[in-house]
């Protein structure tokens, strides 16, 4: 067989999902045998019915809030949400209604309160590093100083940063709730090294990642929800979905009105070529 | 002289002739526009394949828009760039919508030539007299592949670095002084900083580049008229219609159209096109399990991979675009429209399909069956433009044409007179 190894990379692409890019470009449908071509052996993410899935979509705002005290109970010790300002989750708007239903839903004084429980790092007026609590436009804290220090305590991998991990990740939502509920003990014929855990749905299935998600009641919800690893995987993964496009709700009505605006004007711009055309044999 | 000239402006002041005139006297802008987009006479039977070249155009003009809007918020440096294109994306009104309709734009730009290069294929656009109009159109082809890799660049994900590393490393192939040239591409001794900034530089300038290039494709093409699905000149006036009505409201009809996709892209499936890991920062000390160039890029790029030396791979990948340069001159058959062509026609589709599974080859690793398949498509590819296409020089017959575009019915006696014609010939 011949392997062409360009320049020593490989230079190649995954699976159906380009293939199904060009085809659709193309706006072509060929029915091809797949390819037999299977990656590591990491399985189809369970789908999940979101609420944010569809052109329709929304956040759950109580799925939100809980999935951002998972993420600061849980996921925080170890990931950063780089991206993020604590002033991002507060509710856009001036009257109540409005903000509840935008970004977290929260209120300005509940954005600072979150906001005052970190620390962010800063200089006095003497110029001496000091620490302070956190406003709203600093970003959450990073829980390792550097990269080679969230290495050492981590067996040499380093915690992914979770602000964009949805769209940096394919099968996006869908993987990263089904990568927290998909630890398990590792087949017989498997050997899992040292720092090493097994997941039905991580690309190679060893990881190095702990379940972070182990025990139901791991967290306490304030709204009484019950805290299942289900229902905390679920969470955190609306959060984080959040966290990657904090914008999709803003784009969908938009793009609702566009389409809806784009779709008449199409209709009207055909017949008047109709009638503008009509004389011509 | 002076003084005649200047009496006769002042006369027309007086006539009360108007600020246009006024203009149009010393600048013949209006008589321009009117020339080329209002009476311009247009054959009156083009189909909806005739809209892709206005389409391009604005896709050209959003294009450079939404740039020139991104540019402002943009930072090309490696440890800036990623973050400022998410700040743009979170923090700037709509700078979402800016970025998804540029990187969604790009995709629809190759859609959209693709369809306009196929077009012209089919209707045999690129014969006499219009060889340099596809020339310079293949020019533009190549300038917005460049421009468009380049771009993919700048938002510094791990895509951008690995495919950045991957195709300027093609040059290293070139004997002697490929290192030179890799080199001096990078700016160092490796893509960073310098290959980032001068990316940027370049992805700035080639669209007004292309812009200038279009407007040389449209004085090409405003010599001599479109071409149309007969494949036949025009006779006489009756073959046309002024372009304005009717190519204005059809072309505007035709974007609605296309709008409509492409913005149901850019609202609702924003990232279709893209890949996950571009949302990850470049890191130059971790590979990507797969580093994929973009979808437009992957027939070019199995051809790329289907010759197992590297220098050869190289040149076939360039030659399987500038073999299109000499296509004007490797097609001589005398008619243009496949319509008229039933043997080229068939090889046109297959060499589509060919196309096709090109493509389907480049997205999938080197392995197996892939590499046979994709030599075997290389090699039809090439065959294509080398062998099937001067052989239907000599061997597709002539077949009747219409007599005009007004009478596209092939008349009793012009049929009997045009076969008896050909048996002659034969």
């Amino acid at each position: 067989m011949v392997k062409v190894n360009l320049m020593g990379l490989r230079y190649v692409s995954s699976t159906k999902r380009n293939l199904t890019k060009l085809l659709t470009a193309s706006a072509l449908c060929f029915l091809m045998a797949t390819n037999g071509h299977t990656e590591g052996h990491a399985p189809t993410p369970k789908k999940v019915d979101w609420s944010f899935n569809g052109p329709f979509g929304t956040f759950d705002r109580a799925a939100l809030q809980r999935g951002l005290q998972v993420y600061r109970e849980v996921c925080s010790s170890c990931h950063t949400v780089h991206q993020i300002r604590f002033g991002n989750l507060k509710g856009d708007g001036k009257d109540i209604e409005e903000i509840r239903t935008s970004n977290l839903g929260l209120t300005e004084a509940e954005a600072v309160a979150i906001a005052g429980e970190y620390k962010t790092k800063d200089t006095n007026d003497e110029g001496e590093p000091t620490e302070r609590k956190s406003k709203l436009t600093d970003k959450f804290p990073a829980p390792y100083p550097n990269e080679k220090a969230a290495r050492a305590v981590n067996n040499g991998a380093n915690p992914a940063d979770l602000s964009m991990v949805v769209k940096a990740r394919v099968g996006e939502a869908d993987y990263v709730y089904s990568l927290l509920i998909g630890f398990d003990k590792a087949p017989e014929d498997v050997t899992v090294g040292t720092g090493q855990y097994y997941n039905h749905y991580f690309p190679g299935n060893l990881l190095s990642m702990a379940p972070p998600l182990h025990t139901d009641g791991q967290v306490t919800y304030a709204d009484g929800t019950k805290a299942t690893i289900d229902q905390m995987a679920m969470d955190v993964t609306t959060f984080l979905t959040w966290a990657s496009d904090p914008s999709m709700e803003d784009r969908k009505q938009l793009g609702v009105k566009i389409l809806f605006y784009l779709f008449f004007l199409t209709i009207i711009l055909y017949f008047a070529k109709r009638k503008i055309w009509k004389d011509v044999h | 002289m002076t003084n005649n000239d200047s009496k006769s402006v002042s006369d027309q002041v007086t006539k009360g002739a108007g600020v246009g005139t006024w203009i149009e006297e010393r600048l013949p802008v209006m008589s321009f526009i009117n020339h080329s987009l209002r009476d311009y006479p247009t054959p009156k039977n083009l189909s909806y394949a005739w809209n892709f070249g206005s389409l391009l155009g604005i896709m050209l003009v959003i294009m450079i828009a939404t740039g020139l809007m991104l540019s402002m918020h943009y930072v090309a440096d490696t440890t800036l760039a990623f973050d400022s294109v998410e700040h743009l994306m979170r923090e700037v009104n709509y700078g979402w919508l800016l970025r998804y309709m540029h990187a969604n734009g790009a995709s629809m730009f190759f859609i959209l030539v693709y369809i306009h290069i196929a077009r012209g294929l089919y209707y045999g656009s690129y014969k006499s007299p219009r060889e340099l109009l596809w020339i310079i159109g293949v020019v533009i082809f190549l300038m917005m592949m460049a421009t468009a890799f380049m771009g993919y660049v700048l938002p510094w994900g791990q895509m951008s670095f690995w495919g950045a590393t991957v195709i300027t490393n093609l040059f290293s192939a070139i004997p002697v002084v490929g290192e030179s040239i890799v080199q001096w591409l990078w700016g160092g001794f490796s893509v960073d900083n310098p290959t980032l900034q001068k990316f940027y530089s370049l992805h700035y300038l080639l669209p007004f580049l292309i812009l200038g290039v279009t407007l040389i494709h449209l004085i090409a093409l405003h010599q001599f008229g479109s071409n149309n699905p007969l494949g036949i000149d025009r006779k006489g006036p009756e073959d046309s219609i002024p372009f304005h009505p009717y190519y204005t409201i059809k072309d505007l009809y035709g974007l609605s159209f296309f709008m409509l996709i492409y913005m149901y892209l850019v609202f609702f499936n924003p990232n279709f096109f893209g890949e996950p890991d571009n949302y990850i920062p470049a890191n130059p000390m971790v590979t990507p399990p797969h580093i994929v160039p973009e979808w437009y890029f992957l027939p070019f790029y199995a051809i790329l991979r289907s010759i197992p030396n590297k220098l050869m791979g190289v040149i076939a990948m360039f030659g399987s675009i500038a073999i299109l340069f000499a296509l004007p001159w490797l097609d001589k058959h005398p008619v243009r429209s496949a319509k008229f062509r039933p043997l080229y026609r068939i090889f046109f589709w297959v060499f589509l399909v060919n196309c096709f599974i090109l493509g389907w080859v480049g997205a999938n690793p080197p392995e197996g069956n892939f590499v046979l398949i994709g030599q075997l498509a290389t090699a039809y590819y090439f065959f294509h433009f080398l062998v099937l296409i001067p052989f239907l020089n000599k061997f597709e017959p002539v077949p009747p044409l219409p007599m005009s575009i007004s009478k596209p019915v092939i008349s009793k006696s012009a049929k009997t007179a045009a076969s008896k014609g050909s048996k002659k010939n034969g």
